[in-house]
């Protein structure tokens, strides 16, 4: 069982951002763990956007759902969105019957969609 | 407490222990397994996942553990797939309010056990302070 606790999930950068793929069904530490990873990883590069691909997740519970949403408003305040891509349709039914909402998390059908919902935030952002 | 009663013509599927977080996983992933096997839709596999890791964790998080009992049968002319689960811990003090949503004692969101309680199709629970908690969930086909 320990294969489990080690495996650590890979964050990349690409230009401003941070992109990440949930390949395994997380238990709760190594979900804590990808949450605080991810943060220590804005910080130290000054990333403005995180894409998180749960595409291959088969459920978001309580747990997880509360996982994401934290760590989108923790990264709100350190200046950077996130966003949540290719959430399957059979998840979020059941993240909403759950009565989950994720508040200040954005949800793209793709990685293409969610990296433009991240230019579009930056220009805004560029903006005013 | 009385304990649920298993119904001789049932057939069981396993009976897995809950000590870690990594039987949270184990018995989730066991779940949409069985329910694959029993042809039920995405939607309602991922539902009746969804709800078995809910009620894992709270055992985990407020029990120390416990079991999970899984069986196939007939309830009402529905054939189910039943999760029954078991612990000996505190038990739940006042239980129309751990019912409703929104309220949590330790800092979670309060959605686990009425969430759900709407994810499958019927939904027991009976606890009682100092002896554990009992829950029986059943999705039918
Ligand atoms: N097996 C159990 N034994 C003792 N108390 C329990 C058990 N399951 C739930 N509870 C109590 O019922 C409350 C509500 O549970 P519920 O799962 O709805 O919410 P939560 O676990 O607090 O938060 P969330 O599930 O959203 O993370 C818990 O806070 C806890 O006090
Ligand atoms: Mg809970």
């Amino acid at each position: 069982m320990d294969h489990f606790q080690e495996k650590k999930i890979p964050i990349i950068k690409i230009g401003s951002y941070l992109i990440v793929s949930i390949q395994v069904d997380m238990h709760d530490k190594l979900a804590l763990q990808l949450q605080s990873q991810i943060l220590e990883e804005i910080e130290k590069t000054g990333a403005k956007g995180v894409l998180i691909d749960i595409s291959v997740l088969e459920m978001v519970d309580s747990f997880i759902g509360r996982m994401l949403s934290g760590m989108a408003s923790m990264a709100s305040i350190m200046d950077a969105a996130v966003v949540i891509v290719g959430m399957q349709p059979a998840v979020a039914i059941t993240l909403v019957e759950l009565g989950l909402e994720m508040p200040g998390v954005d949800t793209a059908l793709n990685m293409e969609r969610g990296m433009e919902l991240l230019e579009r935030r930056m220009a805004s952002i560029n903006d005013d | 407490m009385q304990a649920f009663e298993y119904d001789s013509d049932w057939t069981e599927l396993g009976v897995y222990p809950v000590k870690t977080e990594n039987d949270i996983v184990r018995v989730r992933q066991m779940a949409r397994q069985y329910a694959k096997n029993f042809r039920m839709g995405i939607v309602e596999q991922t539902r009746i996942t969804t709800a078995v890791s809910e009620l894992l964790r709270n055992m985990y998080q407020y029990a120390n553990g416990g079991e999970v009992t899984i069986n196939q049968g007939y309830v009402e002319e529905h054939n189910a797939l039943i999760f029954t689960f078991e612990d000996q811990g505190p038990g739940i003090e006042n239980l129309d309010l751990a019912m409703s949503d929104g309220y949590t004692s330790g800092g979670g969101m309060g959605y686990g056990l009425p969430g759900a309680k709407r994810l499958v199709d019927s939904f027991e629970i009976r606890t009682e302070t100092n002896t554990g908690t009992l829950i029986r969930l059943m999705k039918w086909k």
